[in-house]
């Protein structure tokens, strides 16, 4: 993935929580992943078909869903089936958004929801995986992205 | 005036129907996927459905082409994360009056919704 691919996810992400809650997100430094889990307690994950294979998947806390949703739906919910609602949505969105970039080619899947840390949640990126770190208020979150 | 929503997101189907709130529309139903929404639309005939594509079962670019051969007149308004030009162009060839890209605002939706249904408040 190129340095300018890497910069459109980040726009997407920031764009994302600015549109939906008036407060954008601030980004970390992008890094590759290596050994260590990035793996939070709720994630959404999208395969991507197409020429780009691979997978998006962003991952958060409880907090950090919750007051999204409050943003979304004015009342904070803290429900497990919400709370996997929540980051299925953010995933579908971000995934969704990059088509942009990326081209109509960049075949999306519906979001699969995983909660709690699944060993198998990488075999479907393509390495080198990218992490994204996003902290919005306070409440960190990451997407990660491995692509051909 | 009915409306139905079509959204595989409970999330997104709630956060519509909050937005409708100011305007003055039933709710006719809702549905989380494109087969769903197709049996639902042959029920309740809203005047006015939002539909998503990225669904399981039936995506909503299917559920579109088929309740526009249910009926020719219908008002479809395509909501869709998916917000490359050419997905929306797609959409309203097939027949869809409006589409709007995911994350939208409040008053993009309703002032979509007002355009479409003319006399809604």
């Amino acid at each position: 993935m190129t340095e300018a691919e890497l910069k459109f996810f980040i726009d997407v992400v920031t764009d994302y929580f600015q549109q939906v809650s008036g407060v954008g997100a601030s980004m970390g430094i992008p890094y590759v992943k290596k050994e260590e889990a990035v793996v939070l307690s709720y994630t959404g994950l999208i395969g991507i078909s197409g020429p780009r294979k691979g997978g998006i998947y962003f991952t958060a806390g409880p907090a950090l869903l919750s007051t999204l949703m409050g943003e979304i739906l004015g009342v904070e919910e803290a429900d497990e089936d919400s709370l996997l609602d929540m980051v299925g949505e953010i995933s579908n969105t971000v995934a969704g958004n990059v088509r942009k970039s990326f081209g109509t080619e960049f075949l999306i899947s519906v979001p699969m929801l995983i909660k709690g840390k699944p060993d198998d949640i990488l075999f479907r990126l393509k390495p080198p995986v990218f992490v994204i770190p996003i902290n919005w208020r306070h409440e960190r979150a990451f997407l990660v992205v491995g692509l051909e | 005036m009915k409306l139905m929503i079509v959204d595989d997101s409970s999330i997104m189907r709630r956060a519509i129907g909050k937005y409708l709130s100011v305007l003055d529309l039933e709710l006719a139903g809702t549905a989380s996927n494109g087969q769903e929404a197709v049996t639902l639309f042959q029920k309740v005939l809203p005047d006015l459905v939002t539909l998503d594509i990225t669904m399981p079962e039936m995506d909503g670019l299917t559920c579109l082409e088929k309740i526009l051969r249910i009926a020719p007149l219908a008002k479809v308004i395509v909501i869709s994360a998916l917000s490359d030009p050419q997905t929306g162009l797609r959409a309203l060839k097939l027949g869809a009056k409006s589409f709007l890209p995911k994350p939208f605002t409040e008053t993009q939706l309703v002032e979509e919704i007002r355009r479409i249904l003319g006399g809604v408040k």
